[in-house]
């Protein structure tokens, strides 16, 4: 959506994320793995300013006390269910169902990984449990490496957004191939998501300067030392960024231009 | 019958429903969804659904993650 990122805030008109016709106003999109608690949680979701949260789905646990959806309710932050854990196609499918079931949504961040040591994305399961999805009316917004072409596959298949990785899910190691995201943001119509690999404020900043519409990141803020405060860093990250890439940056040169004149 | 539900045996009286399934695990019902032998069984048709012998049942609901 590069190209088309033309509301800048000092046009005066509201700068929003839209995803399948609905409108945000953060672009920071958190997801709640690795927190301490539920209490941490909720202090790091509330200081993110995050309207758009993932869960997963697992088997219920009769003993377990106090809910991950009673938090978001509370902050009147959106479910995003995830299919995480899914190997194939399939069980991704029937996990989106099971979320739209207990959740009430049909939205679906749709993630099926390849192997439990790298955790990144299969790309034939993905692109198969996402047709599938879509024609069975979900809001598709898949989780897939910094492909090009899988991205813009993606989009002709009718998912809602493309959530291309920074780094693998955890790692912390920030955007290793920012050129790919760069080819992936230049020729999507749908909103890009930089999803996983961000470690700390200033990755989510560059995926903003690329010309992401939004960040995705979980472990970053819930397992930093101070997730609120992380959270806080995050959130004006990810707003910087944004500006920045509204803005327009200057060319990188080899050489100096002076910015005070050289004569006496 | 014996069915097993989220993977641990269960012994339920012939006859038995979704519902029932259900019920052996929580007395909820709303943030939380149930597959059959990997079919979706919606809420409304929990007590209409019967269970046979050797059914696979789960139940499921959002936890932290993403």
């Amino acid at each position: 959506m590069g190209t088309t990122a033309t509301t800048a805030t000092h046009e005066g008109g509201a700068d929003e994320l839209v995803i399948a016709g609905q409108k945000f106003s953060s672009r920071l999109i958190m997801g709640t793995g690795g927190a301490p608690s539920l209490e941490v949680l909720d202090q790091a979701l509330a200081a993110s300013g995050t309207e758009l949260t993932t869960v997963a789905m697992r088997r219920l646990d009769p003993w377990q006390r106090g809910s991950v959806l009673d938090v978001l309710r509370a902050r009147g932050i959106q479910v995003l269910p995830n299919t995480a854990g899914c190997f194939t196609a399939g069980e991704a499918v029937l996990t989106a169902k099971l979320a739209r079931e207990a959740l009430g949504t049909n939205w679906v961040k749709l993630e099926v990984i390849s192997d439990e040591r790298t955790l990144l994305p299969d790309p034939i399961e993905t692109f198969d449990a996402a047709e599938r999805l879509v024609a069975d009316g979900f809001v598709v917004l898949p989780y897939i490496g910094d492909d090009p072409a899988l991205a813009r596959r993606l989009e002709q298949a009718g998912c809602a957004a493309v959530m291309p990785l920074g780094a693998p899910i955890g790692s912390g190691l920030g955007i290793r191939n920012p050129h790919n995201i760069e080819l992936i943001v230049e020729a999507a119509s749908v909103p890009v998501v930089l999803d996983a690999g961000i470690g700390t404020a200033s990755d989510a900043a560059l995926a903003m300067e690329l010309g992401c519409d939004a960040v995705l990141l979980a472990t970053a803020v819930t397992r930093a030392q101070h997730p609120e405060l992380m959270a806080a860093a995050m959130r004006a990250a990810v707003e910087a960024g944004r500006l920045a890439r509204l803005a327009g940056r200057i060319p990188r040169r080899r050489h100096a231009q002076a910015s005070s004149p050289m004569t006496p | 019958m014996n069915v097993t539900i989220n993977g641990a045996a269960y012994e339920l009286p012939d006859g038995a429903t979704v519902a029932h399934a259900v019920q052996a695990l929580t007395q909820a019902t709303s943030g939380i969804a149930v597959a059959v032998n990997d079919e979706v069984v919606t809420r409304g048709a929990w007590s209409s659904t019967p269970l046979t012998e050797r059914d696979r049942v789960e139940v499921l609901t959002a936890v932290q993650g993403g």
